[in-house]
């Protein structure tokens, strides 16, 4: 067991408590939009256990093994392309239905929700 | 001390994810998500990591926020009230991730001691590139595949993002521009620019020996083009204009130019002669840096909302 | 020498930092937007101005303190152009509330 005091542990810890938190957003929050910024709040929490990670392989003069840091670096760039891809999906979606969630209208929906 | 700032760190960064999956309207929750990006990239400071700071305070604060933001602005008043998830559903969404934290949180409290590292490694090779900031090393020398195709990818979701515009509009300009252009953005829009182009070209050079490099370089020339587009300053360019398309595809073009030359020069795909690896990657840095910046610009500013002119 | 040096730098961060504690309490208690942004602004520009200064004596090169002083002066316009922009909004929306 490391201690918790130890910065790379407590922003472990911190991590995986990103990511459920961003999990549970992606599966709970009806609004599309929403789900895609805890998707990226998902991939924080990630990225920050690989952090974690990166801190504790510190050695050879350097404060942190250089690997995990550089695959972080790119996560985050992919990371970004996925959401703006996935946030123009979202635009073309809202401007076909009107709506910007994949729930079924409710049943006294508005006109203009169906396609 | 310093642990009293890590904690007041992650206490933020935990309140500010709460908040964003709790906030009433995506606004909120948005502008929540950009201060949790700073603040990460504070977090990063303190894991001694300073560019994947710079990255993600630029990229994963920044632009990301300004995306959202956009699309935010575009589907508001979207649909009626939205149906909340059942109350069955929330309770197992709940039970699975803590039972997720728990468990990322069990490895991360039993990681194997002492640490496994490719630091050793890095360094030992880092006098054949020239370079003295590992990372870039990692980036651009031991794992440059890596870096060629996350390339490929961020041109394939433009692609995918043109794609998305209604088949009239295909060719045709994003539009960014509000209806009304505030005065003091448009001064803005008209000052920072050349103190952003200067500390680009900084973070691109100094990216070989200190924290920073293309990525962060990239970000931040991306950033001025989308402020110059947002004040209304120059309009966003046809998506099918040749020299936008040659701008976009010259970073990975150089790369894997480079990357085939390493056949007949070194014997290997992606392989750098001996004791010229540094100017071959400030080479393809500079490529990647100006695709990288046209890229993460298009991308931000979506699919093409007016007809192609001429 | 060095004595001073550092008493300087305790006083002015010190201070840096009081300014920024006042434009956090302004920014949470102030009752409307404009008398918030103006202590937010207070605290951005004279708090951030002597945490700079209190540290430009520290700095190691010449291009380190000019790095600091770029920072300050980029910030200073930053939260200029961003306090002027929230305003003009609150300005706007004001008949209606």
């Amino acid at each position: 067991m490391s201690s918790i005091s130890n910065p790379a542990t407590l922003f472990g810890l911190c991590g995986a408590a990103l990511v459920g938190i961003g999990l549970f957003t992606v599966i709970v929050h009806p609004g599309l939009l929403r789900r895609i910024v805890g998707f990226n709040i998902l991939g924080a929490g990630i990225f920050l256990i690989f952090g974690a990670v990166a801190r504790r392989g510190a050695g050879a003069g350097f404060e942190g093994d250089p690997v995990p840091q550089a695959m972080v670096i790119t996560g985050i760039v992919v990371a970004f392309s996925a959401t703006a891809l996935a946030v123009a999906m979202l635009q073309r979606l809202f401007d076909l239905t009107g709506r910007a969630t994949l729930e079924p209208p409710a049943p006294e929906g508005r006109p203009g929700s169906e396609t | 001390m310093n642990a009293l700032l890590d904690v007041v760190l992650v206490a933020g960064l935990l309140a500010l994810a709460l908040h964003v999956a709790r906030a009433r309207d995506d606004q909120g929750a948005i502008v929540g998500f950009i201060a949790f990006g700073f603040l990460l990239g504070l977090g990063w400071v303190r894991l001694a990591s300073i560019d994947v700071a710079l990255t993600e305070a630029a990229i994963g604060g920044g632009v990301t926020g300004l995306l959202l933001l956009r699309v935010e602005a575009h589907t508001r008043d979207s649909s009626a009230p939205d149906r909340t998830a059942r109350p069955i559903t929330i309770a197992a969404a709940a039970v699975l991730c803590i039972a997720v934290t728990a468990g990322l949180a069990f490895v991360i409290l039993n990681l194997p001691s002492p640490p496994p590292t490719q630091a050793p490694a890095a360094a030992a090779a880092l006098d054949a590139t020239g370079l003295e900031n590992p990372v870039t090393a990692v980036l651009l020398a031991y794992r440059a595949l890596d870096t060629l195709l996350e390339k490929v990818v961020l041109i394939l979701a433009l692609v995918g993002v043109w794609s998305l515009a209604p088949d009239h509009l295909w060719g045709g300009a994003p539009e960014l521009r509000p209806a009304v252009v505030p005065e003091p953005l448009s001064y803005l829009a008209r000052v920072l620019p050349p103190f952003g182009v200067l500390i680009a070209v900084y973070m691109f050079w100094v990216g070989a020996d200190a924290p920073g490099g293309t990525f962060q370089a990239g970000t931040i020339l991306a950033a001025m083009w989308l402020l110059v587009m947002l004040a209304g300053l120059r309009a966003a360019p046809d998506t099918r204009r040749v020299t936008l398309r040659l701008l976009l595809i010259v970073g990975p073009a150089v790369f894997l130019a480079v990357g085939f030359l390493g056949f007949a020069m070194a014997g290997g795909f992606l392989a750098y002669p001996a004791g010229a690896a540094k100017p071959i990657i400030l080479g393809i840095e500079a490529a990647l840096t100006l695709s990288i910046a046209v890229t993460l610009g298009m991308l931000v500013s979506g699919p093409s909302k007016r007809a192609p002119t001429s | 020498m060095t004595g001073f040096v550092d008493a300087f730098t305790v006083l002015a961060v010190g201070s840096g930092a009081i300014f920024f504690l006042a434009g956090t309490l302004g920014l949470l208690r102030f009752p409307d937007t404009l008398s918030r942004l103006h202590a937010l602004s207070k605290a951005d520009n004279l708090g951030l101005g002597l945490i700079v200064i209190g540290l430009l004596p520290h700095a190691t090169s010449v291009s380190a303190g000019l790095k600091l002083a770029c920072v300050w002066l980029l910030a200073q316009l930053s939260a200029a152009t961003a306090s002027q922009l929230i305003a003009g909004v609150a300005r706007n929306r004001r008949p209606r509330a």
